[in-house]
């Protein structure tokens, strides 16, 4: 147990030693730990706000559905109404027309009425001044009596 | 070299024979081959056991804490890496809890103070007999496996501590600083002598005392060591109670070691932070 250079050298083995370590272990090590937690920190955070977003999200996916609900609900309802009216008004249109065509037809019907009555009129007339000439040839001078058939023919 | 030709008492005091290599008193150069030939040598003698296992171990220690260290990566680490960032963080927490200055050679101290003397701590575990009996086949005399129950070992890191003590002492509070530190408390200007006196002890107290205590204690757990080996050759009996005992006492060595180690970074730690403070 006797104190000698064994001293020394242990000193100057220990001072190595922790040079050593000082310069080639420590920072590399506590610089590995350092980036890792800060990554670990980062990916929390990131974590963090995704989860944040993704509540967001879920809240504006809930709200968007809604207004689409509402929307399509009131769109439903225009387009009932829209059918309604324009059911309303083929009807109206539809009466308006028959309307229409049933004065035409029946003028026509009066005009054809009218035109079969002149018609039968004229005819009836012709009949009976040829049945009055036939009769009067003998004794009334056609010409004679022109004027008067004439008036008669247009009294009918 | 527990051999029938030795007593109890040459046995003991083989093993706590260092393998020392010096100048003999005829001049020659040599290993000592008795205690009295290594005492001859006086102060210009090495003891080789002492410095080689420290060093062996030191390297170990570097060599295992640097691979970690190069393939040190910020994703997920491998067994060693995180053994050594596990041991890293436990020696980081000891310092930022115990160190209130910034300096970035305490972390680095702490580390290699630590696990550098549980290694040297941890050789009391090698059955006693093994190393000094393959030593005595290679025809080494004497080999003393633990280096921290030699004092030069405990004094040789104490002093380095020392040294440190002082420097940083000087260098954050100037010599006039450092020696009114000394000087001027607790008795105030006009008790100087004693304050001197006083605080000088205090001083040389603290290398000692980490020296002393880290010898002390490995010093005493090899010397049990060395007394239960003694029973294994006194029969059955005494040798199922000396396995029983040697088992025993290295469990609870297992403790001591690892506390000792640990004393010994934390007052380091601690007297460092007292060399960093500007005194009240």
């Amino acid at each position: 147990m006797n104190i000698n250079l064994t001293l020394i050298g242990q000193s100057i083995t220990f001072a190595v030693f922790v040079w050593f370590c000082m310069k080639f272990i420590w920072p590399h090590i506590v610089h590995a730990l350092d980036v890792r937690r800060k990554a670990i920190a980062d990916g929390l955070a990131a974590a963090e706000r995704g989860k944040h977003e993704q509540e967001l999200a879920a809240k504006r996916a809930t709200e968007t559905l809604h207004d689409s609900k509402v929307k399509a609900a009131e769109i439903i309802a225009q387009a009932e109404k829209r059918a309604v009216q324009i059911i309303e008004e083929a009807k109206a249109t539809a009466k308006a027309e028959g309307d229409r065509q049933l004065a035409a037809a029946q003028a026509e019907i009066e005009q054809a009425a009218h035109r079969a009555r002149e018609q039968l009129r004229s005819q009836v007339a012709a009949l009976v001044l040829a049945g009055a000439e036939k009769v009067l040839r003998r004794e009334v001078d056609a010409k004679a009596h022109a004027d008067l058939l004439e008036a008669i023919s247009k009294e009918i | 070299m527990a051999g029938e030709a030795h007593t109890s008492a040459e046995y003991i005091k083989h093993h706590l024979q260092n393998l020392v290599y010096g100048q003999h008193p005829d001049g020659t150069w040599g290993l000592a081959h008795s205690a009295a030939e290594a005492k001859a040598m006086g102060f210009w003698a090495i003891h080789l056991d002492t410095l080689g296992m420290s060093v062996l171990l030191g390297v170990v220690f570097l060599y295992f804490f640097r691979k970690a260290a190069i393939r040190a990566t910020s994703g997920v680490p491998g067994g060693l890496q995180n053994f050594v960032e596990w041991v890293v963080e436990f020696i980081d927490g000891s310092v930022k809890g115990s160190f209130t200055g910034r300096n970035p050679l305490v972390a680095p101290l702490a580390l290699t103070i630590f696990i550098w003397i549980f290694l040297l701590n941890l050789m009391d575990l090698v059955p006693i007999d093994w190393i000094p009996g393959l030593m005595g086949a290679l025809g080494l005399p004497y080999f003393k496996l633990v280096p921290t129950t030699d004092p030069n070992a405990t004094f040789g890191m104490a002093i380095g501590v020392f040294i440190l003590i002082l420097y940083y002492s000087v260098k954050m509070k100037g010599v006039g600083g450092f020696f009114g530190e000394l000087a001027f408390q607790p008795f105030g200007k006009w008790g100087m002598p004693a304050n001197l006196l006083l605080e000088g002890v205090n001083l040389i107290a603290k290398p000692v005392s980490l020296a002393l205590r880290l010898f002390g204690n490995l010093y005493a757990g090899e010397m049990i060591f060395i007394l239960i080996a003694l029973m294994f050759s006194g029969g059955a009996v005494m040798f199922l109670t000396g396995g029983v005992l040697q088992w025993a006492w290295a469990v609870f060595h297992v403790l001591i070691i690892t506390l000792q180690a640990f004393i010994f970074m934390t007052l380091t730690i601690v007297y460092l932070d007292m060399a960093h403070q500007e005194h009240h």
